[in-house]
């Protein structure tokens, strides 16, 4: 389980103070598919990085598992099961798709094995993994190997950033069939389709929680012209 | 059969992934004295008489052999200078692989000056490694590479310095006649106060000549690199350079990638890039449980592969 306890995210630009995110609590259980939606510039992925430790909140505390893990690098809360899939991958040079599997693993594994991680995401395994991962893979290869790592990586709570962003080739369904139904499991995500399919739905607007709870109850208050609209931002 | 010594065997394994003196074709120089020639029916080793050094005829028949050239420098205060002259066969396919490995206490050096003449359809596959261990400071290597390549020839030249060498000026000149292929990957560590340069020319002359140069660099620390490159195309011919650098520390990377076009069907592009690791790839290999410096080793791991 994770909890967010009074976060708040405050930049400084050109002089001006301006609040990225402000004083969020939440909690995001196990066994559960949290949605986070909301428009552009709503705080949502700054939220997940925060989660992760990639970005430091100004103020309020993160506890994963009743730990209070502000303070934990990236590394550390990776390593206590916190998983994160990027809404745009980054390529590397030199470093091949197995390289990375093996790194997300923690473990060298072997062609059978790497394939089986692949083929989750629909990718005909054995074609990928001496190639490196970088931009001599299409958007949408890249964006399928990334998911790939995040679920290849053993851990109790899986972030994906806009995991469907790229991968118009592969079906939502398939998608959809990656979440872990035993794991507490956060989607950033402007799809309805995807916020469907989500347990709860965390609704952020100008840093701030609008709406949070069950997922049928989110969609229907927000009503069907502000998921349209959410789409036509992707 | 000579006796190698642990540290004669070490360089031996890093520099050309030998765990002993090879069989076929071989010669092994150490400390400025050639001390295993050994030919075969298709790579042909002599002594030069005039200059330190080797010829090595590689005949038409050679079809995908191996050909091994180590240099080691273990001895202090030895600043070895040999001339290496291969003459490739029309139609030949070798690998040679030479590398030189210099481990002291003080000053010390190896310049080694290599010539091909590469004949008409010859492939040439040509790797040298050079690396430099111990405490001496004023390690040098010097190689000086000129190629010469015949109609249709190719040539894959991958040269990597791993580490340790406190100076090393990289020379390259190529002439290109009709067809023929050059492939230049250079990899280069340095560290400390080390210097190394590097400078390539290239004349593509012939129809149809190619040429691809790709230089990945790391500099650590205080070291200094200076990237050049000359690609000159005079007739259709296609060239491409690409120089990519990390810098570390305090460190200084140069890049001058410069192309020249003396006919106007010559197509010939550059691109160069010098930057610290990227955070983002950081970041993304700490979300995968490695820690900040595990991340940057893996990456320039990479980067050098």
């Amino acid at each position: 389980m994770l909890e967010l306890k009074n976060v708040s995210y405050k930049i400084v630009e050109q002089g001006q103070e301006r609040v990225i995110l402000d004083d969020i609590s939440c909690i995001f259980d196990n066994n559960c598919l949290t949605a986070i939606t909301g428009h552009n510039g709503s705080g949502k992925s700054t939220l997940t990085k925060i989660v992760m430790g990639i970005v430091r909140p100004t103020s309020g505390k993160i506890f994963f598992d009743g730990k209070d893990i502000t303070s934990l690098s990236i590394d550390k809360r990776a390593k206590l099961g916190i998983n994160y899939a990027f809404q745009q991958p980054v390529a590397f040079k030199g470093i091949t798709v197995k390289d990375l599997i093996d790194i997300a693993t923690g473990e060298e594994n072997t062609t059978d094995k790497a394939c089986e991680i692949l083929s989750k995401v629909g990718l005909c395994a054995r074609n990928y993994l001496d190639r490196d991962f970088d931009k001599t893979l299409s958007g949408g290869e890249q964006k399928r190997i990334e998911l790939a790592l995040a679920l290849a990586k053993s851990g109790k709570c899986f972030i994906f950033d806009e995991p469907e962003a790229g991968i118009d080739l592969w079906s939502f369904e398939k998608l959809n069939n990656l979440f872990d139904s035993t794991k507490c499991n956060i989607v950033v995500s402007h799809q309805e389709r995807l916020l469907k399919n989500a347990d709860k739905i965390l609704v952020l607007e100008n840093g701030k929680i609008s709406k949070y709870g069950d997922s049928k109850q989110v969609l229907k208050s927000l009503g069907s012209a502000y998921c349209e609209k959410l789409k036509e931002e992707v | 059969m000579i006796e190698l010594d642990s540290i004669t065997k070490n360089l031996l394994k890093q520099i050309a992934g030998l765990h002993k003196i090879p069989d076929g074709a071989v010669s092994f120089r150490r400390n400025g004295k050639g001390e295993i020639i050994r030919s075969t029916a298709h790579i042909e080793i002599k002594k030069k008489e005039d200059n330190p050094g080797i010829n090595i005829y590689v005949h038409s028949s050679c079809q995908n052999e191996a050909c091994h050239i180590p240099v080691v420098v273990t001895n202090d205060g030895i600043f070895d200078l040999v001339y290496n002259d291969f003459y490739i066969e029309d139609g030949a396919k070798v690998t040679i692989v030479a590398g030189c490995g210099v481990h002291s206490g003080s000053s010390s050096g190896h310049n080694g000056i290599h010539t091909f003449h590469i004949g008409k359809n010859a492939e040439v596959t040509y790797i040298e490694n050079h690396l430099a261990l111990g405490e001496g400071k004023g390690k040098i290597l010097n190689p000086t590479t000129i190629v010469n390549m015949k109609e249709g020839s190719t040539m894959t030249m991958n040269t990597t310095q791993i580490g340790g060498v406190d100076f090393a000026n990289r020379k390259a000149t190529a002439n290109l006649k009709e067809n023929a292929l050059l492939t230049i990957n250079e990899k280069i560590l340095t560290a400390s106060n080390n210097i190394a340069k590097t400078d390539f020319k290239v004349n593509l002359l012939g129809q149809n000549s190619r040429c691809k140069i790709v230089s990945r660099s790391v500099a650590r620390d205080k070291s200094k690199q200076v990237f050049k490159s000359n690609m000159i195309g005079k007739n259709l011919c296609f060239g491409h350079v690409e120089c990519d650098g990390i810098v570390l520390d305090n460190a200084n990377i140069d890049s001058i990638p410069r192309v020249s076009a003396r006919d106007n069907q010559a197509s010939l592009s550059h691109e160069a890039s010098i930057g610290k690791i990227a955070s983002e790839q950081l970041v993304k290999l700490m979300t995968l449980g490695l820690s900040e410096k595990q991340a940057e080793s893996k990456i320039i791991e990479g980067f050098l592969k």
